[in-house]
């Protein structure tokens, strides 16, 4: 495939055949070489064809090939001429990240590691397969769709400030849970408040290097040694329903002919079919806030229960990394509002957007963004630039280089576990397989992935931080 | 006969399944797909479930067929070990399938050591060759 160099980490691909955009992708020469090694490009491609598609169609420093749109895709559509679609926004809809701060440093868990590990491990359940503690009934189902993690605050789950430091303060308003599948609901009942499993996963980590001390300070990251809590995971098989309920029922009203990728199936977002699907992932959205919101809170009595406080736990911020959404952006000189289809994306506000919470207008959003298991995270801040280059986007995570089924071949999770001993860091699961299948070689490398965004100008560097203790489900 | 075959995919489980007949390679795709999660073959067959699905065509049949399976065990909390009275009717615009799923409920008794979140049109094929019938799935884990 041809490629124009833009510059050392932007390359394009010009517009040809049936593309309405160029697609324009974001990757240090090292990162490409991984692009290039799978389909990701053609689905950029693919994306550029869609109807209404605005500007390029953008591809992320981690991305890799996903179904019908890459993972680590952006593309935003035209509200009258525009597409939404499925398999742009993922089956994991508001597959996210949560990161909490502490007053605690690495000295003051040095003896209680193990057992701060433990007591998570016990209190929030995760796994293949392992229920939530709560059983809800489809009423309460419902009212979540609706309010998402304002459901879980007004229930004693967690505070009020952390609703203002969530993206869309953890309720997408436009959400509509009468249209979610009986079948969706089943799924979700018996999973709300769990991690799930897979890349899923909740950290202790600690603050390992401080870029920006300033803008730092202002997310409630003080100094080095400082104790954070990472917290990823999504909507689990209620958002996969509805991803997989909407691919089929707009198969059913518009067809697959003429589709190069029959994920790619979208509908015009003013159709009724377009709406409900907005709508509905809205819903499974605000059920992956609550979620969220629900494992913060059982984090936070953790540190209560086995340090005797947890004073300073505010939330850092909360974003979305699978999600499609109503934004204003410039294009062509004017401002317009769009439907940004983020997958396998952070949203990168930079300073002055009316979304953000005041305390982070001045600098920009909280980018937060994980990497493999047992390797380094990131926190990061949007920028202004960012509008331009990429409709305020950035990567998601490290993304896969390697398959499970090699992963499994190669490594096994208790030796994956005993190494991670030796470097400080204790993990638990409940599926060693699973620890072989997430191991950090299997993934890109996330310091080139913050690099790049970093060089860009996606999202700004300032802080680094390591884990100390891993729960994977 | 071989009834499927695991296939290494980046970030998820693909896999393909064979039969002589469209019936028995659609079974063993629902193996193949249970396999990634569980070990299919000892589960007890003790507990069953009636399926039954249409399709617009035969992927979206597979497709919905083969998400019974993920509905079941997050649902039910059931593991498919075995697929019986498998029959596909092609019946004017919908292929309609029904199948009797047996297996067991999860519990202390099985090891799950993997999730499939969903099944994918990706790379999706249906095909008759003249070694019968070939079917390929990626699912998302």
């Amino acid at each position: 495939m041809e490629l124009e160099r833009i510059d050392d980490n932007t390359w394009e691909i010009p517009r040809h055949g049936e593309m309405k955009v160029p697609a324009r992708i974001f990757a240090s020469r090292k990162l490409l070489e991984s692009v290039r090694g799978d389909s990701t490009l053609e689905q950029a491609e693919n994306v550029a064809c869609l109807p209404g598609i605005q500007r390029m169609s953008y591809v992320m420093p981690d991305a890799h090939q996903g179904y019908g749109f890459p993972i680590g895709g952006v593309a935003a559509f035209d509200l009258e001429e525009g597409i939404i679609s499925p398999g742009g926004v993922g089956y994991d809809i508001n597959c996210g990240v949560r990161l909490l701060r502490t007053d605690f440093t690495e000295k003051d868990v040095a003896g209680k590691r193990k057992e701060l590990l433990a007591e998570i491990f016990k209190e929030v359940p995760a796994g293949i397969g392992k229920g939530g503690v709560t059983k809800l009934s489809v009423g309460v189902l419902k009212e979540i769709l609706v309010k998402g993690a304002q459901w879980a605050v007004e229930n004693g789950y967690g505070m009020a400030d952390d609703l203002r430091m969530t993206e869309e303060e953890g309720r997408m308003k436009d959400a509509d849970g009468s249209r979610v599948s009986p079948r969706a609901m089943e799924r979700g009942i018996p999973q709300l408040g769990t991690l799930g499993s897979g890349n899923h996963f909740l950290e202790i980590q600690k603050v390992d290097r401080i870029f920006d001390p300033e803008t730092a300070h202002i997310f409630g990251v003080d100094g080095e040694g400082q104790i954070l809590v990472m917290i990823h995971c999504g909507s689990r098989g209620l958002g996969h329903q509805v991803a997989s309920d909407y691919i089929q029922s707009m198969e059913g009203a518009y067809g697959v002919t003429g589709l190069p990728d029959r994920e790619l199936i979208h509908a015009p977002i003013h159709s009724a079919m377009g709406r409900e699907y907005y709508r509905s992932m809205c819903a499974a959205v605000n059920y992956a806030f609550a979620n969220r919101q629900m494992i913060a809170h059982w984090v936070r009595d953790v540190f209560k229960k086995v340090l005797g406080s947890s004073r300073g736990m505010g939330q850092i911020y909360d974003v979305c990394h699978n999600v499609a959404k109503i934004e204003t952006h410039a294009v062509g000189g004017r401002e317009k509002e769009l439907c940004v289809h983020r997958k396998g994306a952070t949203r990168s506000f930079g300073p002055g957007r009316k979304e953000l919470p005041e305390a982070y207008r001045s600098v920009g959003q909280p980018v937060i963004i994980p990497g493999s298991m047992g390797t380094a995270s990131y926190l990061l801040a949007g920028t202004v630039e960012a509008e331009a280059l990429s409709f305020s986007s950035t990567a998601h995570g490290a993304g896969r280089i390697m398959s499970r089924h090699e992963a499994v071949r190669r490594f096994r999770g208790e030796q994956i576990r005993d190494d991670l001993a030796k470097k400080g860091i204790e993990l638990r699961s409940t599926n060693w397989k699973g620890v072989a299948e997430e191991a950090s070689a299997a993934y890109k490398d996330v310091d080139e992935v913050v690099r790049v965004s970093d060089e860009v100008g996606l999202g700004r560097l300032v802080a680094r931080v390591v884990p100390i203790g891993v729960m994977k489900g | 006969m071989e009834r499927y075959r695991i296939l290494p995919h980046t970030a998820d489980g693909k896999f393909r399944a064979f039969g002589a007949t469209r019936e028995e390679a659609f079974a063993n795709a629902a193996l193949a797909a249970a396999s990634l999660m569980w070990d299919w073959w000892a589960i007890r067959t003790v507990q069953s479930h009636p399926v039954a699905v249409q399709g617009r065509d035969l992927e979206q049949l597979l497709y919905k067929f083969l998400e019974e399976i993920i509905y079941l065990f997050d649902a039910k909390n059931f593991l498919l070990g075995g697929v019986e009275d498998l029959k596909i009717e092609d019946g004017g615009e919908n292929f309609r399938l029904s199948a009797v799923f047996w297996g067991d409920e999860a519990g202390g008794r099985y090891e799950i050591f993997g999730a499939v979140k969903a099944v994918t049109y990706n790379e999706m094929k249906i095909e008759l060759g003249c070694g019968g019938w070939t079917i390929q799935v990626v699912v998302d884990m």
